[in-house]
């Protein structure tokens, strides 16, 4: 195994880590401050390939796609915030579990009647369509570290507004003492939608600058939400920190277990997160 | 919610008749159909044995498992790859193999991850019940995303004899009702037991149970290996009716849709997920014959059900045979929460 296989194999798998930590942060940020578990999650990244493929075809730019997209998953996640989601805050989680289970059937059944069944790719953008050569006969593409810097700044970005702002402070209250905050004449009802949008927001953004590389097809959101449960499960429920370490390490786990153990690289990931649930029960950060 | 009140049992009792006699008039009732309809009742019965064991840890226990498909795919799974390839396989030996092999990956699974709670435990049990599902798909040794065959039906053999033809449609059909009538008088007295009581209370008040002296992981764990071996059990019956088996049996949407069974019909009640197993998979029979797209009537009737009807079948029932009960003057027997949690407690204090 020479080296540049070996450099190449660990940025495809740190890109998929970090792609990984745009969808299972907003899972973890959800749980961590509104205390629901949605299922529907990996249906919002679902709907962001989607909505990237049929605005690409538009407009012919993805970037294109993406500004026009966005507004939308925006609005989705409001929407599912005010009219669902809130009527479950008081209740069970069994009960969140089955009304995003129904959202699921739901997201599926119109992906299904408005795309079809069928596979579809997206182009990369022409801008980014090139690579950079590692050696002499060795080409990374371009697009792959595009996504990765992309979600490397966001990740920077959530850091700076949990930690450093105000509205992060009145998030991290509310997620410690909802009465409190709202007792402090805070309205904890919009802070909770505004995470709620902003997490089906960054979902649907994993999905639409992951369609070029993954291609879009149905099903493809069962698929990576259970991937974000392991990233959350090892990372301990609520932290954001460890939702990141977590997502990179099975982003490399998976594409090293693809190259090496091929007939079990499905499940090399829950393999690591057993191993982790044997050492720390509540995950790495919690 | 743990007694159920005279008017219901009646009806269950009815029902059940009901089924049972079901070959004698369906062919009257049902004409060309009739086989078809006794071979759907077997598998929605073989449903309602998954639902009503998951009943046991989510409505009894208040443990949100999403792995029940893992355990009853697991089972299923071993049958058709213990069976020998060219003759029949002998029951004796594939049903114990494919019980012990349910029971084991439920003990497995539940070690790791029953001392977690809420949220958390329902995440994990998704991931592993996944990674048994990808196990099967991935690889080649049972046949990957395509599924095996199970070539011939197994046979139960008795000192030289054939006891049942599992083959035949009407025979499988009166087992697995017999069978489901057995697991859910079997699971009513768990209930009953000692036993019962510290899962019931467990739901209420995990604290206190500890408090009391009992080992909360240890009663959460028996439970969760005893719905994972009747899961098992279900998925033996399902892989003789089908003689196959794809992952699409192990998925976690499989699990998800026994959930919703379970809620359908009323959480906890025992009874109510068996007429949940029946009730969704009448909307979901109703659903596709006038659409390819029946998830989307499914979705939401789910999210309207969760909105609206928490209690399920069972709630409205009761409610009815309440006010039966009022009418004649009779004594509605109907235990209240609080009041199991009480009797748990002074079980113990004797």
């Amino acid at each position: 195994m020479d080296p540049s296989f070996i450099l190449i194999q660990t940025l495809n798998g740190v890109q998929y880590g970090l792609l990984l930590f745009l969808i299972a942060s907003g899972l973890t940020l959800i749980f961590g401050i509104m205390h629901i578990i949605n299922l529907a999650h990996g249906a919002l990244y679902m709907v962001g390939a989607y909505l990237a493929f049929w605005l690409t075809g538009y407009t012919g730019n993805l970037f294109l796609a993406i500004v026009l997209a966005l507004p939308l998953a925006v609005a989705l996640g409001i929407a599912i915030e005010r009219f669902l989601i809130q009527r479950l805050y008081e209740r069970d989680h069994l009960d969140q579990v089955l009304l995003t289970f129904g959202l699921i059937l739901v997201f599926d059944a119109l992906q299904s009647i408005f795309w079809g069944n069928d596979v579809h790719g997206v182009a990369v953008p022409a801008l980014l369509s090139g690579s950079i050569a590692l050696t002499d006969n060795l080409n990374y593409p371009v697009y792959r570290l595009f996504i990765s810097a992309i979600c490397l700044a966001i990740a920077l970005g959530m850091y700076v507004l949990i930690q450093r702002t105000r509205l992060g402070m009145i998030i991290r209250g509310g997620a410690s003492n909802r009465e409190m905050v709202s007792a402090l004449g805070i309205n904890i009802r919009w802070v909770y939608t505004l995470v709620f949008a902003v997490g089906a927001a960054l979902a649907a953004f994993a999905g639409m600058i992951a369609a070029p590389v993954s291609s879009v097809y149905p099903g493809m959101g069962s698929t990576i939400l259970i991937i974000c449960f392991v990233v959350v499960v090892i990372g301990g429920l609520g932290s954001v920190k460890g939702a990141f370490l977590g997502a990179l390490m099975v982003g490399l786990v998976y594409t090293w277990g693809t190259v090496l153990v091929p007939q079990f690289a499905g499940a090399v990931v829950y393999a690591l997160m057993a191993a982790v649930l044997l050492w720390k029960p509540r995950g790495l950060f919690a | 919610m743990h007694s159920v009140s005279r008017p219901i049992q009646i009806l269950l009792v009815l029902l059940s008749a009901l089924l049972l006699l079901y070959p004698l008039f369906g062919e009257a009732l049902a004409g060309n159909a009739y086989d078809y309809w006794l071979q759907k009742m077997t598998t929605v019965m073989i449903l309602a044995i998954l639902a009503v064991s998951l009943d046991l840890l989510v409505g009894v226990a208040g443990m949100v498992s999403i792995a029940h498909a893992a355990f009853f795919g697991l089972a299923g799974y071993t049958v058709v790859l213990v069976a020998p390839e060219w003759e029949p396989g002998n029951l004796w030996i594939l049903l114990p193999a494919a019980l012990v092999i349910a029971a084991l990956a439920s003990l497995v699974m539940g070690l790791l991850i029953i001392r977690t709670s809420g949220i958390f435990f329902i995440m994990a049990t998704i991931a592993f019940s996944q990674m048994i599902y990808y196990i099967f798909h991935d690889s080649d040794f049972a046949g990957g995303s395509d599924g095996a065959y199970l070539f011939s039906t197994p046979e139960t053999m008795v000192m030289g004899r054939s006891l049942l033809d599992l083959g035949d449609r009407l025979t499988l059909f009166y087992v697995t009702l017999i069978s489901l009538l057995l697991i859910y008088l079997l699971l009513r007295i768990v209930l009953r037991a000692p036993f019962g009581r510290v899962l019931i209370g467990i739901r209420e008040n995990e604290q206190r149970v500890r408090a009391l002296g009992y080992n909360p992981s240890f009663y959460k764990l028996s439970a969760f290996v005893i719905g994972g071996t009747i899961a098992g059990f279900a998925g033996v019956l399902s892989a003789i009716q089908y003689q196959y088996i794809d992952p699409s049996q192990v998925n976690w949407h499989l699990s998800a849709e026994v959930l919703v069974m379970v809620i359908l019909g009323g959480l906890g009640s025992l009874y109510g997920p068996i007429l949940g197993a029946f009730a969704f998979e009448g909307l979901h029979y109703t659903f596709s014959s006038f659409t390819r797209h029946w998830q989307l009537p499914m979705g939401i009737v789910v999210i309207v059900m969760v909105l609206m009807l928490p209690r399920g079948i069972a709630g409205g029932l009761e409610w009815l045979s309440e006010r039966l009960g009022r009418r004649f003057e009779a004594p509605a027997p109907s235990a209240r929460k609080p009041t199991e949690e009480h009797r748990a407690a002074e079980q113990h204090n004797d």
